[in-house]
């Protein structure tokens, strides 16, 4: 009964002061809304990085020798042999493929047009899946090509459009460095990173390569894939154990090769994310912080303001309890509300892309955003309402 | 018979003052006590069922005792008893039982609240009584019926002239049937006719056995009254009997002699 009256005195309060009312739900909307857009944005954009890195293939590896670095040792070149180790290890159960590499550069022609790929590369069909490229028309070439030295290659996106234009480029026939090569597959584009062009290359079976162009020699780098993201490391240390065998080494510190990830290159990518994401948050806090200073600056004007009234309910007999209850209802009414629309708004404004970045909504900022507004709203709703509720009634009906 | 029941109202040397040390105003003192000139305070009681008028120039301390007889204010020093009980030792709670049961109070400047209804108005000291809802509704407007503002009772308080805004705190304050009314120049902002309808009111009211006391500046309030009282600085300097507590009051009698 009194509850009921309670909540009846609090609407009617609320109803009948409607502008501020809306005002203090907007103020509470703003700040709820921003916190959770704002940290989605950040999330958003660190998972865009996240992606990214998957993208590039973070269970590669990349074995290349220190051979003509300038080392003072003899080092080793790697080798098909060296390759070969790696994949037949029986006790190496972290690598699940491996494929030598050789890189050469060269002219290709096709009919008259001849164009000059960023690189050629020699390797064995598991390098695709290792570096995370696509095939858009056409086919891999097979091991069964690898081992007959089919003159077969895969071309770029970047290559095809050079050399083909619109012409279709599967089943088409080029010529590198002399030697004529069949097109049996484009690989869709992945973009460039900046410096160079992946798109911009030749892939044809490795003997076929080091037939045509670098002989059966050394290779630049052994490619590996990792069985998960998560056995790089072991992966890393397999392949020491086993090149150090093939290559005779006996002390670890002076391997005369390196090993290098994908996700290497990416940590300091990642880590300017990390710096963006904390800056979005900073920001989110500032927004939520005023917007409670604004919740705060309101409930008090809202109870000071209604002092008089406070005094009038008093002198009618009202119990203090009823009057703190109304004013609490009335500031929980306001800050439920605002906050239950703000997250409404942060929910429905993570839908669009904002500056290119797809935002993410965090779980934790919608509680967490819509737990500190309403705290604040009901400590400052109420705090001052008792204070006025404790003073006698001829205190607070002369209070200006 | 009504001699020995003991007084509704009963303060014994009550002062009231604002501020500290020499810029004191002592608006409630009594007479000074003869050798030292202490305040001795404000000695009065008041029988059920009388009607008193309270007299005295602008800032004399009418409203001063007025508040601290609806336990609106508390004095400085002295004794309130209200139906033999010590207002000083009751708790908060009981207070507002108090306001709420037994006090109807009439503020000199109305004090509506504002932006709500006359009829919001009237119901608020029966909702805080706990009555339901329709109860509430039909006694609220016979009250405002009584007032004769039953055709404005979804009118907010800015919508009212000012002596329909006196009408409405009128009818707040005895909505409730409360033993005592206590009104502050009710009828101050009143012109002569609904200053004879307010009187009718409170005139019937105190005929219906409720005790009435009316702060006044027109001598044509204070004929209505059965005791007259005159405060000069806050203390007592006069106090009239005009009629008997437990007869009809003087303007009725004259009207319908008995
Ligand atoms: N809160 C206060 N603080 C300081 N002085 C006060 C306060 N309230 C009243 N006074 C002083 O007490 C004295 C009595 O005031 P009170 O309101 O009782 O006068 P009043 O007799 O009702 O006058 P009026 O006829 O003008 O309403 C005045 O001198 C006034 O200035
Ligand atoms: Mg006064």
């Amino acid at each position: 009964m009194i509850l009921w009256q309670m909540i009846r005195f609090a609407v009617g309060g609320l109803v009948a002061n409607k502008v501020r009312s809306a005002l203090t739900m907007l103020g509470v909307l703003i700040g709820v809304a921003s916190v959770i857009l704002l940290l989605a944005v950040g999330n958003g954009s660190s998972e865009a990085v996240k992606a990214s890195i998957t993208s590039l293939g973070t269970n590669a590896l990349t074995v290349s020798s220190n051979a003509g670095r300038g080392s003072a040792t003899a080092a080793k070149a790697l080798t098909v042999a060296d390759a070969k180790a790696l994949a037949t290890d029986a006790d190496a159960t972290s690598i699940k493929s491996v494929a030598p590499v050789v890189t050469t550069t060269g002219t290709a022609l096709y009919g008259n047009i001849s164009y000059q790929p960023g690189s050629i590369v020699g390797t064995y069909p598991a390098y695709f899946e290792t570096s995370n490229l696509r095939i858009k028309d056409g086919d891999y070439f097979s091991n069964d090509d690898v081992l007959n030295s089919r003159k077969v290659a895969v071309i770029g996106a970047t290559t095809a459009k050079q050399l083909f234009d619109t012409e279709e480029p599967v089943g088409k026939r080029i010529t590198i460095g002399g030697t004529p090569f069949t097109v049996v597959g484009v690989l869709t584009a992945k973009g460039s990173t900046g410096f160079n062009d992946p798109d911009d290359v030749v892939i044809a079976p490795l003997p076929t390569v080091q037939n045509a162009f670098t002989g059966f020699g050394s290779v630049n780098q052994i490619m590996v894939q990792a069985a998960s993201a998560e056995a790089t490391t072991e992966a890393q240390s397999d392949i020491t154990r086993i090149l150090m065998g093939t290559h005779a080494i006996t002390d670890a510190t002076k391997v005369d090769f390196r090993i290098s990830s994908q996700t290497s290159l990416l940590t300091a990518r990642e880590s300017t994310t990390k710096t963006f994401t904390v800056l979005l948050g900073a920001v989110a806090a500032i927004s939520l912080l005023v917007g409670g200073i604004g919740i705060t600056n309101i409930m008090l004007v809202t109870v000071t303001e209604r002092t008089r009234e406070i005094g009038i309910r008093k002198a009618l007999g009202a119990p203090r309890g009823v009057i703190l209850g109304q004013f609490l209802t009335e500031s929980t009414l306001l800050s439920v509300t605002g906050a239950g629309l703000g997250v409404a708004a942060g929910l429905i404004g993570s839908h669009f892309t904002i500056v290119g970045i797809e935002p993410v909504v965090i779980p934790e900022s919608v509680l967490g955003a819509f737990g500190i507004a309403v705290a604040i709203g009901l400590f400052f709703g109420s705090y001052p309402a008792s204070r006025a509720a404790s003073l006698r009634p001829i205190e607070a009906l002369r209070h200006e | 018979m009504a001699a020995t029941k003991p007084p509704v109202i009963r303060i014994s040397r009550v002062t009231k003052s604002y501020g500290q040390g020499d810029s004191a105003v002592h608006a409630l003192r009594g007479p000074s006590a003869p050798g030292t000139g202490e305040p001795l305070g404000v000695s009065l009681d008041i029988e059920e069922g009388d009607y008193v008028a309270v007299m005295g120039s602008s800032g004399s301390g009418k409203s001063t005792l007025m508040n601290i007889l609806g336990c609106l204010d508390v004095p400085t020093s002295g004794r309130y008893l209200l139906d033999g009980t010590d207002v000083g030792h009751l708790d908060e709670g009981r207070l507002s039982l108090v306001r709420n049961r037994k006090i109807g109070f009439i503020f000199q400047s109305f004090n509506l609240v504002p932006r709500t209804t006359a009829l919001a108005q009237v119901e608020l000291p029966l909702a805080y009584a706990g009555v339901r809802a329709a109860e509430r509704r039909r006694r609220a407007l016979a009250a405002l019926e009584l007032v004769g503002l039953a055709d404005r009772a979804g009118h907010k308080p800015n919508e009212l002239s000012g002596g329909q805004q006196q009408r409405v705190a009128v009818a707040r304050a005895l909505v409730t049937a409360p033993a005592m009314l206590l009104a502050d120049e009710p009828t101050g902002n009143l012109d002569s006719r609904s200053t004879a309808e307010v009187l009718a009111i409170i005139d019937r009211l105190n005929a219906a056995g409720r005790t009435v006391v009316v702060i006044t500046h027109e001598d044509e309030v204070a004929l209505h009254a059965k005791r007259v009282l005159r405060l000069v600085d806050g203390a007592i300097v006069d106090d009239v009997r005009r009629a008997p507590v437990d007869g009809p009051p003087p303007a009725l009698a004259a009207e319908v002699p008995a």
